[in-house]
């Protein structure tokens, strides 16, 4: 085996993005606003959260999982997606060269804190291609009353 | 295999739209070399996996179905596209690539050829 074709699986500029990465872990996420729960930049599962007028949608970047083994509860307006991902690396293989082993394995769990408004009975989750897609509907807001001054 | 920098995707005044290296693990036995890219929201069909010469290029588009009025609050992941480029050493049989795509993991088998298997080379005494 030609060991200098396999000495460095990364590159220099890898090594900035790992550096960059490294410096914003470590300052807090860039320009966003801190909530208690957010993370780490880089962390296992990354999750984007979008509104609609109906129903806040939480999307968890969580692929190579098995839909059954996700656990997705909501308690006291709090959403919590927890789940394990095994490694992909055949431990019993004595002649195995590992070159790589940058994808997160292990237990995970991941805490989203919901609006007021959130409707925490009717939640919905559906995995497809390795996101968790959790819709959460929101209630209607309630419509402004007049009341008559006597 | 060894990542093949593009600078032209690492100028500071298109980080926003650059695409995002996925997390890989890359691992070699007797007959050849696995590798699994970590592609959440990539289908089949948005998946790209190219050979040029001895660079083999995996890119893939995160596809959502997103609501028109949706307005993001919250957003770890940037970019919309994973892309990431290897290069080949030799002894590697680029023809018989094989591509496997589960839950947003991309799985790449890459055998070596019969002829680069290691042999065994008997030392003898004396």
């Amino acid at each position: 085996m030609p060991a200098t074709m396999f000495a460095r699986p990364q590159g220099l500029f890898d090594q900035l993005d790992a550096m960059h990465r490294l410096l914003s872990r470590s300052l807090g996420v860039e320009g966003s606003p801190g909530t208690i729960r957010s993370v780490a930049q880089g962390s296992f599962p990354e999750i984007n959260v979008g509104r609609t007028a109906k129903s806040l949608e939480v999307f968890v970047f969580a692929p190579g999982l098995d839909a059954s083994s996700i656990d997705v509860v909501v308690e006291r307006n709090v959403l919590k997606v927890s789940g394990e991902r095994s490694s992909a690396i055949p431990r019993n293989d004595n002649g195995l060269q590992l070159y790589a082993n940058e994808r997160p394995e292990g237990r995970f769990v991941r805490a989203v804190s919901l609006p007021d408004d959130a409707d925490t009975g009717h939640v919905e989750a559906r995995y497809k291609d390795g996101i968790l897609r959790v819709s959460v509907a929101l209630v209607e807001p309630a419509q402004p009353k007049r009341i008559a001054v006597q | 295999m060894s990542d093949r920098n593009e600078i032209a995707n690492k100028t500071a005044s298109d980080s926003a739209a650059r695409p995002v290296a996925p997390a890989v693990d890359i691992f070699e036995d007797a007959r050849g070399i696995t590798l699994l890219a970590d592609m959440p929201g990539v289908s089949r069909e948005s998946l790209d996996v190219r050979l040029d010469g001895d660079a083999l290029a995996v890119e893939g588009r995160v596809e959502l179905q997103l609501p028109e009025d949706m307005q993001a609050v919250w957003a770890e992941v940037q970019a919309p596209r994973f892309r990431r480029v290897f290069t080949l050493s030799r002894e590697l049989d680029a023809a018989h690539i094989e591509a496997n795509l589960k839950d947003g993991v991309l799985q790449l088998r890459i055998p070596k050829l019969a002829q680069a298997q290691a042999r065994r080379i008997e030392v003898r005494a004396g």
